[in-house]
């Protein structure tokens, strides 16, 4: 397939420098500075070493995609939340030129998850967004696969920031503030850690998920309930500790509600993931639960989804 | 010693599995004037948590029964149920706040104000520059936790704590 990608990140940039490898051409790179498009198939390599060097992808216009080959949009910029600009108004165009999308970016399907829906059914084109809960892991062809009616509840720790900071302070001893600086130098977390650590992204990512489950609602941020673990005292994983428990950032999708709260969990349980892994749990009405645990976040990883969701519109 | 005020209680106790457990159990119904009539356990039988349930039939006034129920509580020996009361459900829960502020013996008295909950037992840590944990132990009757979760949301979220409540749908 010809693929045109917005948002050159970690993720635009990995699934560039995957398509060959898994079948496709890159026919589109455009970020906020500019755009590099060549229907033919862009030479990669040389379209992201340019942006390394000058900072701008290529100096071809970013608004008129409609004149570039592409069977499928990647859309891969930074998620916003409220009117998800202008992540939405690219998955707008495209599915008005009747073209394929698929998103990493959550804000679309997060916010305005009706308004996304509308404009494929007006369409020729699908959209998949596969890579915007848990990275690498298949948690939406999972519910997919599965039948939405089937599951009953998903639960998962979806936050790699958060889950690293809760395992490292249960397996050190270490306070909130300290193991967060140390997040912070491995680039695990941001500089602005709110969005990870207050819970906002998990609670995107559980959105989504419900938005998926629900037959009929929406779901947007506002629906959810959403603690993070900022200041949660070492004190507190001490004492889950004590009696064969830890406490993760768990976001949980049942009986229409959608919350993510610190919880406390058995420390050999299959939630106590540690690290930045991630994992999801799907309770299932005939068979029990299933857990899928993974890499939920990184360039490649994301990546990976993103071409999942690619080969299942070529089915 | 079947004095006119003395009846048969029946005590259910979830022990571990290890020498001496049932002889430190029965010793606080012992030297607290119960008359133990019975004590049974089903061979084999082991609870999901893995301890041994037993049975103890139990003969005292109603002011001794309380005394041993108190002391057996005292000691970390589960009891599922006494006399009437039937404790079937536990829930372990994390407050995490100013707790000596918000005054942790009032949270507790408003959490089992509600009818069949019971504070088994309270582990508190307050470290030097960091907000005080509490982890407590609830009973519940069977199908109140929920309830019980809710009712203990309230009274924390009133005075300002957090509660770090257990993950459902995984049973340990």
């Amino acid at each position: 397939m010809n693929v045109a990608v917005v948002g050159v990140g970690a993720v635009g940039s990995a699934v560039a420098e995957l398509a060959d490898e898994h079948g496709h051409t890159v026919t589109a790179l455009v970020d906020s500075s500019g755009a590099a498009v060549d229907s033919g198939g862009l030479d990669v390599t040389a379209t992201l070493d340019r942006k390394n060097e000058t900072g701008a992808v290529g100096d071809a216009d970013p608004d008129r995609l409609d004149a570039v080959a592409h069977d499928v949009l990647v859309e891969a910029t930074p998620t916003t939340l409220g009117d998800a600009q202008p992540g939405f108004g690219h998955v707008e165009a495209a599915l008005e030129r009747d073209r394929n999308v698929v998103l990493a970016n959550k804000g679309p399907v997060a916010e305005r998850y009706g308004d996304v829906r509308a404009l494929a059914a007006e369409s020729e084109g699908e959209v998949r967004f596969e890579a915007t809960v848990g990275g690498a892991i298949p948690v939406l062809s999972t519910i997919e696969d599965v039948g939405p009616a089937q599951i009953t509840a998903v639960r998962g720790v979806l936050n790699g920031t958060a889950n690293f900071i809760l395992s490292r302070m249960a397996a050190e001893g270490l306070a909130y503030e300290h193991v967060l600086a140390e997040a912070q130098d491995l680039g695990v977390a941001e500089t602005d850690p709110s969005f990870d650590v207050e819970g906002t992204d998990a609670a995107l990512k559980c959105v989504i998920v419900a938005n998926v489950l629900a037959d009929g609602r929406e779901y947007t941020l506002a629906d959810a309930t959403v603690e993070g673990i900022r200041d949660l005292p070492t004190g507190a994983l001490e004492l889950a500790a004590e009696t064969n428990r830890t406490i993760r950032l768990v976001g949980e999708v049942q009986n229409g509600a959608v919350r993510v709260a610190p919880r406390l969990v058995p420390e050999n349980g299959a939630m106590a993931v540690t690290g930045t892994q991630n994992i999801v749990q799907f309770e299932t009405r005939h068979a029990g639960s299933l857990y899928h645990s993974g890499r939920g976040a990184g360039g490649p990883e994301t990546a990976s989804a993103i071409f999942a969701d690619i080969n299942r519109l070529d089915g | 010693m079947s004095n006119s005020g003395s009846r048969t209680y029946t005590v259910r106790l979830e022990l571990v599995d290890r020498p001496g457990e049932l002889v430190r159990a029965l010793e606080p119904i012992a030297s607290r004037g119960g008359n133990l009539r019975a004590i049974s356990h089903e061979r084999g039988s082991v609870t999901p948590r893995g301890q041994i349930p037993v049975e103890v039939d139990v003969e005292a006034t109603p002011e001794q029964f309380e005394t041993i129920v108190e002391a057996l509580q005292e000691t970390d020996i589960n009891v599922v149920r006494a006399g009437q009361e039937r404790y079937t459900e536990e829930v372990v829960v994390v407050l995490v706040g100013d707790l000596i502020g918000a005054d942790l013996s009032e949270t507790l008295a408003a959490v089992q104000s509600v009818s069949g909950v019971s504070v088994r037992d309270i582990s508190l840590t307050s470290p030097h520059g960091e907000a005080s944990s509490a982890r407590l132990r609830l009973a519940t009757e069977s199908g109140g936790v929920a309830s019980t979760l809710d009712t203990l949301r309230r009274v924390a979220g009133e005075r300002g704590l957090r509660v770090v409540e257990p993950l459902g749908g995984e049973r340990v």
